[in-house]
């Protein structure tokens, strides 16, 4: 099998002195859709935020492609073909929904601008019609379907997604699940998904992961996961749709 | 004004003795007055008088009364028709003066007309008040063109990318003596000092820049201040190199490119044929700050829609998700810095050749608090209401300068007037960068802006 796109291996996290990752294992390869699952607080975001490289990590790898990350500061690790919609989606609210998307296409020299502005309206409509509007005073859901498109103007390999359905209508939740499998399926994108909405999360993704407390404690197929008793126990109360 | 029957006093309606807004605003007004006369007690109510055999201190209750009863009175005016009062106060005055909003929609029709205004401006002034007559107006408009200068190039480092800084002050002076002291030492001639002088701010700017990376908000103000009032004392002490509190004298004057505006032979007034007159070199000064505002202007207009001014509103906005898209937000930072810098410095060497005599006098706090004060009041980002606030205060200054002592009472009553009636600025619509495309239609410019 060829290398993964992705392998975290063995990283650790610290907050000062509080420990948040011990000793993570994980992988995501070319073409597939991984997803996250776990309760508020298990580190889920940090290992996103650590693949980022801030914070850093204080042991173990992360390697992208065959080369080590850990080290790189966040700026460069953007440069490498990966993009976030980070946790909180973080839309820039005083400059338009036209100007958020150029902010993603920084790291780009340009040259696809337009085509790829065009292919985020197909994707989501609604941004096209509130180009001009300020980020800040967009919904939740288009906020967040912003906070995609953003990530995708820099024509990332490997998308992460922290949370994209926190605080949205069902409805809303299943368009942006459609979208990304639609990206995955059509052009390849590898997806990493980091969601407490463990349904609608594993049923889409090819493999799942689950951390508590810092670990990862359960992986296996998307699916299979799902049929978990104590998957469906822990994540699924009340919570699928 | 305001009609303040549109505040409702819940109680009136309600059975439950819950506090009306009425009785509220009356507690708040009577708790600021006594803090009031507390304050005043000491600060007003007390004042040292030579007696003899030493100071003697003279009692004056009246003073801490009239203190109290003010706030207490402007602290209910304020509560009746603040903004929480749910009495639009902005929509009160609206009559007086064009709102912030239609000022900046007006944007394409002010400027223009204010440029135009600018440069026939002298001339309208020489011809209605005579050479003589023109000169101190002349004098108060280079005055104030050079504040809307400082308050542009300001406005890159607070307004644009969002850093607070209250030492901008230090990079006027470093360009002030920069020129100065090339001028003195080198006889290097104006225009080849002006963009040393402000490259050498410019390394101040990266200088300061460096420390203060990791620091925002308030902590970023405090180092910032420091670095401000080190300069100053820096520039103050060294004697041998400064001149210390002496300053530097005898600042060569600037040259019509080569030209002296001397009186005889080969001065400006022989060369083109004209009576001599002092008028000629104050007017060539108005121009000579008026080219270097609008290049402030428009290279930070310019900027404002490249990649870099972009990243500098996004790290207003968001560092995280700056950091988050790959902008290296350390190269960021450093180019605010360095630019607002580079403008603060040629205002810097205006300023000494305008006045062919600097001293660190002329750098203190109080100056970085003033080119502040015309950012933050005219609407952070907006560079018409910079130019509206320079002009009301440093209009205003010279205006109060009869009432010397109420100068300063007046600017601070205007400043808290500004902040309930227009708490984000005079002018605080931010206008995009870009503006609408369709689809498919996005012109070729667009495409090269988008990249990093
Ligand atoms: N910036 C921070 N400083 C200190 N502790 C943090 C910080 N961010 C997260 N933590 C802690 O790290 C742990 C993991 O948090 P997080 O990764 O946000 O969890 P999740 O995303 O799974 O809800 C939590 O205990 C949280 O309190
Ligand atoms: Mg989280």
């Amino acid at each position: 099998m060829s290398a993964p796109l992705l392998a975290v291996d063995g990283v650790e996290t610290f907050y000062g002195k509080i420990q948040a990752l011990r000793g993570v294992e994980m992988e995501v390869r070319e073409g597939e859709i991984v997803s996250l699952i776990g309760a508020n607080g298990a580190g889920k975001s940090t290992l996103m935020m650590t693949i980022c490289g801030a914070p850093q990590a204080r042991n173990g790898r992360i390697i992208l492609e065959g080369r080590d990350i850990s080290r790189m500061p966040t700026h460069q690790i953007m440069r490498l073909g990966v993009a976030q919609s980070p946790e909180g989606r973080r839309i820039f609210p005083r400059m338009t929904v036209l100007e958020n998307l150029m902010m993603g296409a920084a790291v780009t020299d340009g040259a696809h601008f337009e085509d790829d502005l065009a292919r985020m309206f197909t994707l989501f409509p609604v941004l096209e019609r509130r180009q001009g509007q300020r980020g800040g005073t967009l919904s939740g859901g288009e906020q967040q379907m912003l906070a995609i498109s953003r990530a995708l103007m820099s024509r990332p390999r490997l998308l992460l997604l922290d949370e994209p359905s926190l605080g949205l209508a069902p409805l809303v939740v299943r368009q942006i699940f459609k979208v990304i499998k639609e990206l995955n399926e059509s052009q390849g994108l590898t997806v990493f998904l980091v969601e407490q909405n463990a349904f609608h999360a594993l049923r889409l993704a090819h493999r799942g992961y689950v951390m508590v407390n810092g670990v990862i404690t359960m992986t296996g197929a998307g699916k299979e996961l799902l049929a978990r008793e104590e998957v469906r126990a822990a994540y699924l109360e009340g919570g699928a749709h | 004004m305001a009609d303040t029957t549109t505040a409702p006093a819940p109680s009136a309606v309600e059975a439950a003795p819950a506090p009306s807004h009425t009785s509220i605003v009356i507690r708040e007004a009577v708790i600021a007055a006594v803090i009031a006369a507390a304050l005043a007690s000491i600060l007003l109510g007390a004042r040292t008088d030579i007696a003899p055999g030493g100071l003697s201190l003279e009692y004056r209750p009246w003073n801490i009364v009239i203190a109290a009863v003010v706030v207490f009175f402007g602290k209910l005016a304020l509560g009746f028709l603040g903004p929480r009062s749910g009495v639009d106060l902005g929509g009160a005055f609206s009559g007086l003066a064009p709102s912030g909003d239609a000022l900046s929609h007006a944007g394409t029709y002010v400027q223009p007309a204010l440029l135009v205004l600018a440069v026939v401006g002298p001339f309208l002034l020489l011809s209605t008040y005579g050479g003589s007559g023109a000169r101190q107006y002349i004098e108060l408009a280079i005055l104030i063109l050079t504040y809307i200068m400082l308050g542009w190039g300001l406005n890159i480092v607070v307004g644009l990318a969002g850093l607070l800084d209250l030492g901008y002050v230090a990079f006027y002076a470093v360009g002030a003596y920069s020129y100065a002291l090339m001028a003195l030492h080198f006889g290097l001639s104006f225009w080849v000092c002006l963009p040393l002088a402000g490259l050498i701010a410019a390394l101040w700017g990266v200088m300061l820049g460096f420390p203060v990376l990791r620091l925002r908000g308030d902590y970023l103000a405090i180092v910032t201040l420091a670095f401000g009032e080190i300069i100053r004392v820096v520039l103050l002490n060294w004697y041998e190199f400064t001149g210390g509190p002496d300053g530097l004298s005898r600042i060569p004057r600037p040259s019509f490119f080569g030209i002296e505006f001397s009186r005889g032979d080969g001065g400006f007034a022989d060369v083109f044929g004209l009576a001599y007159s002092p008028i000629h070199r104050i007017i060539f000064l108005y121009f000579l700050i008026l080219s270097l505002a609008l290049l402030t202007y428009f290279i930070s207009i310019r900027l404002r829609r490249l990649p870099i001014g972009r990243a500098w509103e996004a790290l207003r906005e968001d560092e995280i998700a700056c950091r988050a898209l790959g902008i290296n937000t350390t190269t960021t930072k450093l180019t605010a810095f360095a630019l607002g810098a580079m403008f603060g410095g040629f205002a810097g060497s205006f300023f000494a050749t305008k006045q062919g005599f600097i001293s660190p006098e002329s750098f203190t706090f109080i100056e970085s608090a003033v080119i502040l004060a015309i950012v933050v009041l005219g609407g952070l980002g907006s560079q018409l209401g910079v130019v509206i606030a320079a002009t009301l205060f440093i209009g205003g200054f010279e205006f109060f300068r009869e009432f010397e002592q109420y100068r300063m009472l007046v600017f601070g009553l205007s400043m808290v007037f500004i902040m309930v009636w227009k708490p984000r600025g005079l002018i605080s619509r931010r206008e995009p960068s870009v503006f609408l495309k369709k689809r498919k239609a996005i012109s070729g410019d667009l495409v090269g802006e988008g990249a990093g």
